[in-house]
This record gives structure tokens, C-alpha cells and sequence, in this order.
């Protein structure tokens, strides 16, 4: 396979809502702050083309898609990151209160 | 999905009838230009005096069908059916059937053809077809945890057999398939003659708004064998339009942690457009959602059935509420304004 074929036909399905791309990929970035903000793990975009996940020991990972972050994070952040979690739900809500 | 390849998965039990499911779709004038990949091609019974043999596991059937036996990996298959299409060495076929073996999850199967650049590249899944016995088939859904999934992918139940099944037992089998995976209409099928058109719509169909009433069924579980699993069939009906970001962010991690337990979710949701997006996934796979023109009902609240194990609809509901949360303060918050 042509080494470009990943990059150019990778399309997740939660960016089938192409309209306001820009602005929800701002959106989701704020929002997985917050769920990621007790877990020891920050979330950056990096030119609207990638995120970039930190934790606090200085280890970074690019990530490309939701799914991607999502098991890239829990790896950062050494738990599971269950969003059926009571304890994460309760602190969501506490969080927007 | 125009210029994609569509590609029919036809699972079920062991003896439930996939076989002659595909022998008697191959015998209907509608299925010519569809490749076949069989378990065993001398299974499937097809008129050999109109069968011209293209090597020792092809034949190509007067109808223009071919006819392959699956030897190994699918992706592999899959990646040299394309390539022999492209070389002349097939017709221009426009469709694969796909037979599952009968003790196969089918949700890998469906992962390889929608993670894999290439063959979601030319490939769409365009039906998922799950055959249950009509004498056996309550007892295996009891026993074997794999005819459960398999009955949950399903877009189209076909019960197999019913002429030789009491039919109290027929309709017992039918209620609780409905149960089980409320979005694919069942279906009575004798010696696979069925229309493939009845099959072929699959997912390209609407939702069909009954399956989407608010639900919360135990549909397998101790009651019903113990190696089923405490499955669940329950819809979320949600008031207010949902926003797509929050979704995706809490639908995403939801899949990531639980998707093993998530064996279906479909719906269609309401995202403040004039028509609804389809949503369908298995497991940790979810097809690209679809944008409908217009709503099929008067009701335009997003409903999503959900599937799963061991997970119960409060839970799930809660999560996605304080998601939805999340996303009206994301919202709130100015551009440029940190957020964490």
C-alpha cells in the first residue's frame, strides 16, 4: 500500500459532522481536559491536525483521533478511564455545577 | 458507499442454515455481479453443468456470480478478490458475500472492513444477515455466547427451519430475538429462498421508529442460560438535541473502556439538523454516521438502542448526561478561554 494511503483515507467516524471543524475540534479539547484533569493528564491540539497528550513526567504522545487519545491517555495516566465511572460522573458534575 | 464495493456478512450458528441461505441467493436471477466467499465451496449447491472453473478454489456460475472458498485471513481475501478484479482475472463484480464460520464473533470481522485503510477504501458494509434455527435456536442463544453476538450485529434476524419447529416454539424464538437486538426485523426463511432485495437494504434502511420505543429488557441472562451473560436491550430517548462533540467525546471513551460489553448501539440522533444522523456501531467499531434528509416519524428526539453486558441503562444514561454537561460549558466558554 502506498505509504500515503494511511494518512489520506484515515477518517474517524466522529468527524462526520464536517461543518465547524475548527471549532469542535476546540470544543472536544476542552472537554477532555476536563473528563482527563484528575488523571494526571493534560490534552493540547497541535495545529488542528493532531493532539498532544502530556502527563507530568515530562512523556508526550501525538495522538490523531478519539480513539486513538482515549488508549493513549489511559496508558499516560497508568488507570482505567471508565466514563461509566461513578466517581468520574459525580466529578464531572461537581466540575459544571 | 456509491462507488464502494458493498459487502453482505451472512453469520449464524453452527447448522443454522448459511449455506443454503447463499445457495438459494445465488439462484436468484438479482445476485449476478456479487462475488462469494464460502467456507466450503462444495457445500454450496450450485448447478455445476454452468460453473466455469477459474482455479481449484473459484468457479464463476452462469449467473456471472463467483464463487470463492474463504482459505484464510479475510483481509487477505478481500485484498486479492480486488486485485484479481483488477487484473481481468474476475467479472467486475459490485458486491461480496461473506460467510462467517458459525462459531465466529462477528464483530472482528466487521473491524477488519472498517479499520483497515484499504478495504474501507473499497469496501462498505452494506448488510449484516444472521440466521437462527427455529428448532435449535433458543438453546444455543442459551449456551453459547457467540449466537448472542451474532444476533445482536444483525441487521436483518432470519429464523431458518421454521416449518419443522412447533410453532409456539417459532414464536417464542421470534420475541425474543426481537427482544434481543430490537432493530433488525425477523424474518421467516425456508430453504433460503428469500428475496435478496429483503437483505440488501440493510443498513441503507431506516431505522424503523418501533424498534426505537423506550426500552429496558433483560434479554439473556441467568434466566435464560448462565453463560449468556447478563445481556440488555434498552433505549435512551433524549429530549434536548444532542451536541455531536460532547457525543463523539463521551461515545469514544465509552467504546474505548466498555466496547466489549457494548455489543450493538444504533440510533438516530438529533443534532439540530433538519434530518437525523444514523448512528450504528459494534463494539468498538462504529460504521460513519449518515445524515438523513429528513426525520421517518413525527418524533424527532434522539433514540439510541443499546445492546450490552453487564452494563445497566442508568449508568449509561447518567454518563451521558453529565457528558452533555460538559459540553454546554464548553460552549459557555469564550474562545481563547482556557478550559481546563
Amino acid at each position: 500500500m502506498c505509504p500515503l494511503c494511511g494518512a489520506l483515507l484515515a477518517e474517524h467516524w466522529s468527524d462526520a459532522d464536517g461543518a465547524g471543524a475548527r471549532r469542535g475540534r476546540v470544543l472536544r479539547t476542552r472537554m477532555v481536559r476536563r473528563v482527563l484533569a484528575g488523571f494526571g493528564v493534560t490534552l493540547s491540539d497541535w495545529g488542528g491536525t493532531a493532539y498532544v497528550l502530556h502527563d507530568g513526567k515530562g512523556r508526550a504522545e501525538v495522538v490523531h483521533d478519539l480513539t486513538t487519545l482515549w488508549s493513549e491517555a489511559e496508558r499516560l495516566a497508568g488507570r482505567p478511564l471508565d466514563p461509566l465511572d461513578p466517581a468520574l460522573v459525580a466529578a464531572l458534575r461537581r466540575s459544571d455545577g | 458507499m456509491a462507488d464502494r464495493l458493498g459487502v453482505v456478512l451472512v453469520t449464524g450458528f453452527l447448522g443454522s442454515g448459511k449455506t443454503t441461505l447463499i445457495s438459494g441467493l445465488l439462484a436468484h436471477p438479482a445476485m449476478g455481479e456479487t462475488a462469494v466467499l464460502v467456507n466450503e465451496l462444495g457445500e454450496v449447491a450450485i448447478d455445476h453443468h454452468l460453473v466455469r472453473q477459474v482455479d481449484e478454489r473459484t468457479v464463476v456460475l452462469g449467473s456471472g456470480c463467483i464463487c470463492c472458498t474463504l482459505r484464510g485471513d479475510l483481509q487477505d481475501e478481500l485484498r486479492d478478490l480486488l486485485a484479481r478484479r483488477a487484473r481481468g482475472e474476475l467479472a467486475p463484480f459490485r458486491r461480496v458475500v461473506v460467510e462467517t464460520t458459525g462459531l465466529a464473533d462477528p464483530a472482528p470481522v466487521l473491524s477488519t472492513l472498517l479499520g483497515e485503510p484499504l478495504l474501507r477504501h473499497h469496501y462498505a458494509v452494506e448488510a449484516v444477515v444472521t440466521t437462527v434455527d427455529a428448532v435449535s435456536g433458543s438453546q444455543t442463544l442459551d449456551r453459547h455466547p457467540e449466537s448472542v453476538k451474532q444476533a445482536a450485529v444483525a441487521d436483518t434476524l432470519l429464523v431458518t427451519k421454521a416449518d419443522t419447529a412447533a410453532p409456539a416454539d417459532v414464536a417464542a424464538l421470534e420475541a425474543r430475538l426481537r427482544a434481543l437486538n430490537p432493530v433488525a426485523p425477523v424474518r421467516r426463511v425456508a430453504f433460503g429462498a428469500i428475496a435478496p432485495g429483503d437483505l440488501l437494504r440493510g443498513r441503507t434502511r431506516d431505522v424503523p421508529a418501533a424498534a426505537l420505543a423506550d426500552r429496558d429488557d433483560a434479554v439473556a441472562g441467568p434466566g435464560h442460560g448462565r453463560h449468556a451473560g447478563d445481556v440488555r436491550a434498552f433505549t435512551l430517548v433524549l429530549d434536548e438535541p444532542l451536541d455531536w462533540d460532547a457525543f463523539a467525546v463521551w461515545l469514544t471513551m465509552l467504546l474505548h473502556s466498555r466496547g466489549l460489553d457494548v455489543l450493538r448501539v444504533k440510533g438516530l440522533l438529533d443534532v439540530g439538523a433538519a434530518g437525523p444522523v444514523v448512528l450504528d456501531g459494534v463494539q468498538h467499531v462504529v460504521h460513519r454516521p449518515r445524515h438523513l434528509e429528513a426525520w421517518p416519524d413525527d418524533d424527532h428526539r434522539s433514540r439510541i438502542v443499546f445492546i450490552t453486558r453487564g452494563i445497566e441503562r442508568e449508568a449509561v444514561l447518567a454518563s451521558l448526561e453529565a457528558f452533555a454537561a460538559l459540553g454546554r460549558t464548553a460552549r459557555a466558554t469564550p474562545t481563547g478561554g482556557r478550559s481546563a
